[in-house]
């Protein structure tokens, strides 16, 4: 059990945390010709099109409404109606996701009228989707806005279905913000190998995976389409990947009847028997051999690697879904998680393998890592390993000065191995020679630092 | 709020910025750039502007008011380099929450202040207010001055919400704030006849330095480069420089027009991009210093380095005019930039075959058709879907803009350089040229570009059969 605190510094310090809707605004990116849209002055796009733009390394469509001073105190109907008007003639998307913003929800926008207003004005808007999802900058964070936009896809998009009604072999999987592109695909090729056809609800690996379009294209390159969100209701079952999409995958169910299951880590040997186990159960097909081979490969890197992370001290900052998974595998390996900072509150955090977890910033993290054998954050953590001098795998959004994050694979078998090899080799590469003085050891009861203390006086 | 909107009048109505003075009244009044379109729209706010501008001052705690998104969306994502402290890379913030909005942000940013200035001590703390605080009223500068009288040191409010205007105007009233609270505020330990500012130079990717080595040759004191690896005395004592040099844009032309003003420190506008545009700025410098007292002989030196330098560069550029020659360049990047680089480009052999003028002065539109004549296409607004089609045509070989149009290129399979202001490379100065067209080369001549254009062999095959079947 974890105590779970809160920072309790005026000043927040190398932030963690980014806002909620720019997770929302990423969640979006996962529907295919779509066109996610901040309600909010142009910096709130600006910043959140630069930050993709780096980790993804990625063209970022991201429009904005533009808000100016006035437009804000008077309300934003106007500029929402121009911006839907203005997106719909240049980049004809299929689907306008609009994320609230700090500053429009101060003001109080109710922009779920101005959509019925625009729509009884417009009927040429009738074939796009519009989903509105309220993320006020100044509640909650990244992880908070991702899950808030694909609950409201679900709540607007998809059609209600009858319990009773034929199901195909179809497979509802949403997956956190945690999930990468990289992982997307590598779920998808488990899935499909048991004889089920999964649909990422969203699916960043249709848009953000780096591949090279036929032609110039304004909105999202792939993704889910809105036909296959909104015929969500006809599948077998719903996956749901970190604690975040339990609220998504309950109203799906609640819409449509199909039940869900709730996976709160993918990372790990007992983590993906669990899932291999559930697929091979609703699959109504055997394990194929290609996982019993994964997972025989999986368990010799954990015995080949265990020399390396056992009594390892790592420190982690992180989005709460992501510190589970990633800490829940640390700790498996032998590891001991001295330090945890994460952004938002989560049902998660107290049952985190640590003995304190801080909602906190980069700053709280640094100062808890004096002792570290490792830092595990996202790059904004550079500073830090640098003053403090240890290894430092980089995790998460943003990782801006590495190649290929958006490929990053720690889900299943070959995942997690993978992984293994990746933070084993830090290990490796930090390990300390022997030097002829490393013995004795230097005698460290505090009786005997007093007296060094005094003497040294 | 209407004191902000009496500056924001003041920096539209700018005597030193020609293209201003030639509208009319009620244009004036509009301001300097086009209304921006909802849905159409690129391009950071006045906040952003306004951190651009000053963030470079590199042992200020930069301090952002607002909620997390405007520090924790972007903090620590600029190239200013710098020689000394760290300080300005540290993101600070006050985060605010739900109960700042109902309750009013004032003593949380108060609070915040006080622990920046307990746990790192820095000469001074900037303020910089954001959309929602502004929105519910809070007062920066009464909070700001407080603090500054509590803690002894300056407080700096730099009153720029993102939603007053786009990042130029937010770059404006940045100056406004230092101008008010900062400048004239301190002297300098000593001055010669040779102390200049530089204004309006960031030291992206350490591009002051390229230029400083020259200055020292020649005696040169930077007293402050505002913003670039500036440390907060240097600013606040610059207003004992004998000359100035605005660089580039007009960014901060505020800043120079009133230090002239109020200071009767002489500045001229001039680029350290291109060759001869660096000799020219030399030589006004030069020039400047030697106006206000500095010895005669200054200028002979100058020359002496300018002819040595250009000498060299020209030499050294002339070895790529057999690997560069005829090759086709699309240069899509805001105003002064332009026309500082094509004179080099065209000294290697290569072609400019368009250009954007998106943020270029009229002046600017002159010059570059004085240096291209009548082949300079000039486009004014072309959007994304343009540039790709260019590209993939193959109409140029290689596109020269900032990041956020990169993967036009890149997905048209076409080689792309990075010239704004996240690029890795320095490419100021003489040297700073001959690194431009050497990473141009580099780009051009990689093997990946043949490789990555071939179609897959399946697809040869489809390709033939489709060419047959027609």
């Amino acid at each position: 059990m974890a105590k779970v605190s809160t920072s309790n510094k005026a000043c927040m310090v190398n932030p963690l945390k980014m806002s909620q809707p720019v997770g929302g605004a990423l969640a979006f990116m996962g529907v295919k010709g779509c066109m996610p849209l901040l309600h909010g002055s142009q910096g709130c796009t600006s910043f959140g099109l630069v930050l993709f733009v780096r980790h993804f390394r990625e063209a970022i469509p991201l429009q904005t409404t533009a808000m100016s001073e006035v437009a804000t105190v008077l309300g934003g109907l106007e500029n929402v109606q121009q911006a839907v008007l203005n997106i719909a003639n240049r980049a004809k998307p299929e689907i306008i996701g609009i994320c609230s913003t700090g500053v429009t929800e101060t003001k109080g926008d109710d922009v779920d009228g101005f959509i019925k207003l625009i729509r009884a004005k417009h009927p040429e808007l009738d074939s796009i989707a519009l989903v509105y999802v309220s993320t006020p900058d100044f509640k909650g964070a990244f992880q908070d806005g991702w899950a808030a936009a694909v609950n409201q896809m679900v709540e607007t998009l998809v059609e209600p279905h009858s319990e009773s009604a034929w199901r195909s072999r179809k497979i509802n999987v949403l997956p956190g913000c945690h999930i990468t592109p990289g992982d997307i695909e590598e779920l998808r090729e488990i899935i499909e190998s048991f004889g089920l056809r999964p649909h990422f609800l969203p699916d960043l690996s249709g848009s953000l995976d780096g591949h090279i379009p036929e032609d110039f294209t304004p909105t999202t390159l792939g993704g889910v389409s809105v036909a296959e969100i909104r015929d969500m209701g006809s599948a077998l079952a719903t996956l749901a990947i970190g604690e975040q999409m339990r609220g998504a995958a309950i109203s799906l169910e609640h819409k449509t009847g199909v039940p869900y299951k709730l996976f709160d880590r993918l990372t790990g040997l007992t983590a993906t028997d669990d899932l291999i186990e559930y697929l091979s159960h609703i699959g109504g097909t055997p394990v194929p051999a290609k996982y019993r081979r994964q997972r025989s490969q999986l368990v010799d890197a954990m015995l080949d690697g265990h020399f390396h992370f056992g009594g390892k001290n790592v420190a982690i900052g992180a989005e709460p879904d992501l510190l589970w998974n990633i800490a829940g595998f640390l700790t498996e390996m032998g590891c001991h998680v001295t330090a945890a900072v994460t952004t938002t509150t989560s049902p998660v955090l107290e049952s985190l393998p640590v003995e304190e977890v801080l909602i906190g910033d980069l700053e709280d993290l640094e100062q808890r890592a004096a002792d570290a054998d490792l830092l595990v954050t996202h790059s904004h953590g550079r500073q830090a390993a640098e003053r403090l001098n240890i290894p430092f795998f980089r995790l998460g959004l943003p990782t801006f000065d590495r190649l290929g994050a958006g490929h990053l694979v720690s889900v299943g078998y070959r995942g997690t191995r993978n992984l293994i090899f990746d933070i084993g080799n830090l290990f490796m590469a930090g390990a300390h020679e022997p030097e002829p003085d490393s013995w004795p050891v230097v005698d460290e009861s505090p009786q005997s630092e007093l007296v060094q203390l005094n003497g040294g006086i | 709020m209407s004191n902000l909107s009496n500056v924001i009048q003041n920096v539209f109505n700018e005597p030193g910025c020609n293209k201003n003075q030639g509208k009319s009244e009620k244009e004036r009044k509009k301001g300097c750039t086009k209304q921006l379109q909802p849905g159409a729209a690129a391009g950071g706010c006045a906040f952003d502007g306004a951190k651009i501008a000053l963030q470079p001052i590199t042992d200020v705690a930069h301090l952002v008011h607002g909620p997390i998104a405007c520090e924790g969306n972007s903090w620590d994502n600029r190239g200013a380099k710098s020689s000394a402290s760290r300080l300005y890379r540290t993101g600070f913030t006050t985060d605010m929450n739900e109960q700042d909005i109902v309750f009013g942000g004032e003593k949380h940013l108060y609070k915040s202040i006080k622990e920046i200035v307990e746990k790192y001590n820095p000469p001074a703390v900037f303020v910089y207010q954001t959309c929602v605080p502004a929105m519910i009223g809070d007062d920066i500068e009464a909070v700001c001055k407080s603090a500054s009288q509590k803690f002894g040191k300056p407080v700096i409010p730099i009153n720029s919400p993102g939603f007053v205007g786009p990042k130029n105007l937010g770059n404006k009233l940045a100056g406004e704030a230092i101008l008010e609270y900062v400048i004239g505020t301190e002297e300098p330990e000593y001055t010669t006849p040779y102390d200049i500012n530089i204004i309006g130079e960031y030291n992206l990717s350490g591009e002051l330095w390229q230029v400083k080595p020259l200055l020292d040759e020649l005696g040169i004191r930077i007293l402050a480069c505002i913003s670039g690896d500036a440390r907060y005395h240097e600013v606040a004592s610059s207003h004992r420089a004998r000359a100035a040099m605005m660089v580039c844009s007009k960014a901060m032309i505020n800043i120079a027009r009133k230090m002239e003003e109020r200071y009767a420190i002489p500045f001229f506008e001039g680029s350290f991009y291109g060759v001869s545009d660096m000799s020219e700025s030399l030589r006004e410098i030069a020039r400047l210093l030697v106006e206000r007292g500095a010895p005669e002989e200054l200028k002979t030196r100058t020359e002496t380095v300018i002819q040595r330098e250009e000498a060299r560069a020209w030499s050294r550029l002339a070895s790529y005019r057999s690997r560069l020659e005829g090759k086709r360049v699309l240069l899509i990047t805001g105003g002064v930039k332009s026309w500082s680089v094509v004179a080099a480009l065209q000294e290697v052999g290569i072609e400019i075959v368009g250009t954007s003028t998106k943020k270029s002065t009229k002046e600017d539109k002159e010059r570059i058709k004085e240096l291209m004549g009548d082949n300079a296409h000039m486009f004014d607004d072309m959007t994304p879907r343009e540039m790709y089609k260019m590209l993939k045509e193959a109409r140029a070989d290689i596109m020269l803009s900032g990041g956020r149009s990169q993967f036009v290129a890149l997905k048209a399979k076409m080689p792309w350089l990075d010239i704004n202001q996240e690029r890795h490379h320095a490419y100021a100065g003489y040297e700073g040229m001959v690194d431009l067209v050497h990473e141009i080369d580099k780009a051009l001549s990689n093997p990946v570009w043949e490789q990555v254009r071939r179609p897959a062999p399946w697809e040869i095959a489809v390709a033939e059969a489709r060419r047959i079947a027609c």
